[in-house]
């Protein structure tokens, strides 16, 4: 099933009665993907998107037997519908929600660690994940797809839909696209999902769409370097003309401190022996080149 | 969010971490006042701006050369005689008022500050303290632990990256978990390793459990104390402080809100903010207009590449309305330094058509005195194409992001020529 969701995934979402939550659910569900569910506290008995609405996911969970869900909470919410989800059992909890507080997060994370280390958290402020023909958990346009047997994963929304219509384009086709997200905490990095592709039989190879800030690109490149991940790499980093302490719309992506800059991630990559895009139009090049395709 | 040293000092004394008294001023008839109030003695008069290198900066008028006074406080160039500093010692009421004459109404430029510099409009008279040792505190989330972690070294009132990079092994980490805060022994292990013993060490563990258990209260995302002092009595104090919140989390602390000083912002950053824009202005001439915050830094890298320099970053969001696009383009060209404007669009979810009718109907409205290159991509990128081909207006289309990025970085060029 490539990574993370595929044709069994079961999904639900945790905010369906909101207008994002709504519409993407609609979208998800145009696309093929199995929705069966969704939550909004105090809405149960409802239907919307036609699925039926509980009131908790313990409830969804027991009814509808949801393996996913995807959550549209308002930030302020987003991190105990996170750790409401593991506590229902639900193995891929994808969050969407932007702006949600730092600390909040890490309080959520710290919680999946100690009491679910078996969920996968992936995001927040992330477009979420797809494997083109089959799943589609998130807010991406599903029709630049195009099912194959190259892995995304990227800190970015609409950089990496550009990266898709670029492989896309070349003819080249994904197994599976995650969206890690533009936050400082997150639930799943690079290597996490680098390994997850590892070991994924339906992936021959890897485009990874990075950004300033933090050091998740450098353990990719230490990854990579280690031998731990075998199939080829192309990479691009964004931000490279950023100033540095400065905020570039991502909570996650500021060079502080004189460390996170995109040069220092860039000389990481290539020396792990990763190519990387020099422009942002050449990343689905990059990757073709490194497979030699 | 950042506040002030004076609102981060009196944040942090309601919440029991020692601060040293002080009284925040707007003149310096006030300033004479404060010091009297303070019980006169050794005092220190320190201009109240969002920048670290205070102490070496220099306040400065109208009349001096801003790139000079830039030098001078980063150490290029010696002070002149009679130029103030940001931060002033004194021993009586009528220094107190001088020194906070010199500083008050002029601009500080330090290190940090940039050429620019920053408007002083408050002082902070504060007691002087005899230190017998500086050290520095702060807490700071750590991405790969995703938790807070405390940062304690010997190593005070120097820059702590120059500390981290030079010499790593000097600062103690304390890693904090969010539901228990630090913990006894940790707070006791930092202060060992600080060197602190006896009733100084009983002083540091109060005030490092007080100042950690006011981070996650309150949401700092960042917190440093630099340097925090021990004082000949073997006080431990903090003497300067630097407090930055999760702008996230300020929905949960209205008065922590409050204490924002817009005059400190950039105004057109300012203004994107409340139209729920990211915008961040550089120093280029070709401004661009991005949906996404990784595709708006990919196209500022792209511009570049492609040998021109971004004037901005500017992500719209997913909605990308009219009245959006309108508003950013209102602060794209309320720059005079911007010679073109490029507005790079991957509409998945979000039609390209209808992305297209919302450009023109901005374009209708504003003085578009700059060439406009425009590329949609995705859902609908031909229709959208075709309506701003049709349009009539001066409006140059692209296809791709290399296409885009050429036309816009010979556009701007054409317009200087």
């Amino acid at each position: 099933m490539s990574i993370l969701v595929g044709k069994d995934t079961r999904l639900i979402c945790q905010g369906i009665t909101g207008k994002s939550g709504a519409f993407h659910s609609e979208q998800c569900k145009a696309y093929g993907t199995n929705l069966v569910g969704g939550v909004t506290p105090g809405r149960g008995g409802e239907t919307a998107v036609g699925v039926p609405v509980f009131d908790s996911c313990e409830e969804a969970v027991k009814k509808t037997g949801a393996n996913a869900t995807m959550i549209f909470v308002p930030a302020p919410g987003a991190a105990d519908a996170v750790m409401e989800a593991a506590d229902a059992g639900i193995a891929v909890i994808i969050a969407i929600t932007e702006g949600t507080p730092v600390l909040d997060m890490a309080r959520a994370v710290a919680y999946l660690k100690a009491y679910h280390p078996e969920v996968r958290l992936i995001g927040p402020n992330c477009p979420g994940v797809i494997t083109p023909g089959q799943c589609k958990i998130g807010i991406m346009p599903g029709y630049i797809h195009k099912p194959g047997r190259v892995g995304l994963v990227s800190r970015s929304g609409t950089l990496t839909y550009e990266g898709v219509w670029q492989l896309t384009n070349l003819g080249i086709g994904q197994s599976t696209c995650v969206g890690i997200g533009g936050d400082p905490v997150n639930g799943t990095s690079f290597v996490d999902v680098l390994e997850m592709f590892e070991n994924d039989p339906d992936t021959d190879a890897v485009l990874m769409m990075g950004e300033i800030g933090g050091n998740a690109e450098e353990q990719a490149a230490e990854y990579k370097a280690s031998g731990k991940f075998t199939k080829p790499m192309a990479a691009f980093i964004a931000g490279q003309t950023a100033p540095p302490g400065k905020r570039m719309g991502h909570a996650g992506a500021i060079i502080s401190g004189g460390s996170g800059k995109a040069s220092d991630k860039i000389a990481a990559l290539e020396a792990a022996g990763i190519r990387v895009a020099k422009s942002p139009a050449d990343m689905g090049l990059a990757l073709k080149e490194a497979i030699g395709a | 969010m950042k506040v002030h040293e004076y609102q981060a000092k009196e944040l942090l004394g309601k919440a029991g971490v020692a601060v040293p008294a002080g009284i925040v001023v707007t003149t310096a008839g006030e300033a004479a006042k404060a010091y009297e109030a303070l019980g006169g003695g050794l005092v220190v008069v320190k201009a109240q701006v969002h920048a670290g290198g205070r102490g070496k900066g220099v306040a400065v008028g109208p009349e001096v050369d801003r790139a000079e006074a830039l030098a001078i406080a980063s150490g290029e160039k010696p002070r002149p005689d009679g130029m103030a500093k940001g931060v002033q010692l004194v021993k009586s009421a009528a220094e107190a008022e001088k020194a906070a004459a010199s500083m008050l109404g002029k601009t500080l430029v330090t290190y940090q500050t940039g050429a620019e510099g920053q408007a002083i409009k408050k002082v902070l008279i504060t007691v002087g303290h005899d230190i017998a040792r500086e050290l520095y505190l702060g807490v700071a989330i750590d991405r790969n632990l995703k938790r807070p972690v405390v940062m304690a070294t010997t190593e005070g009132g120097v820059e702590i990256e120059k500390v981290a990079e030079e010499t790593p092994e000097k600062i103690l980490r304390e890693p904090v978990d969010v539901g228990l805060g630090l913990m006894d022994f940790q707070a006791r292990r930092i202060c060992k390793g600080l060197g602190l013993t006896g009733a100084t060490a009983k002083k540091g563990v109060v005030f490092l459990k007080n100042f950690v258990k006011f981070v996650l209260e309150s949401d700092a995302s960042l917190a440093e104390i630099n340097p925090l002092i021990v004082t000949d009595k073997g006080d431990v104090l903090a003497l300067d402080c630097k407090l930055n919140f999760d702008d996230n989390a300020m929905f949960r602390h209205k008065d922590l809100a409050g204490l924002v000083d817009e005059d400190e912002e950039d105004p057109s950053e300012l203004r994107a903010a409340r139209s729920g824009l990211s915008f961040v202005s550089l120093d280029g001439d070709i401004a661009c207009l991005v949906n996404g915050a990784g595709l708006a830094m990919s196209t500022m890298d792209l511009i570049k590449y492609h040998g021109g320099e971004p004037a901005n970053f500017l992500d719209v969001g997913g909605g990308a309305d009219k009245d959006q696009v309108l508003e950013a383009f209102r602060i794209l060209l309320s720059s005079p330094k911007v010679n073109a404007v490029l507005v790079n669009i991957f509409g998945g979810i979000m039609q390209c058509d209808i992305i297209a009718k919302a450009l023109l109907a901005a374009y209708d409205e504003i003085d578009f005195r700059v060439p406009l290159v425009v590329r949609l991509e995705g859902t609908n990128s031909e229709l959208g194409k075709e309506l701003l081909e049709k349009s009539g207006r001066k409006i140059i289309t692209a296809v791709g992001l290399t296409d885009a990025a050429q036309k816009v970085v010979a556009a701007a060029k054409r317009h200087v020529a």
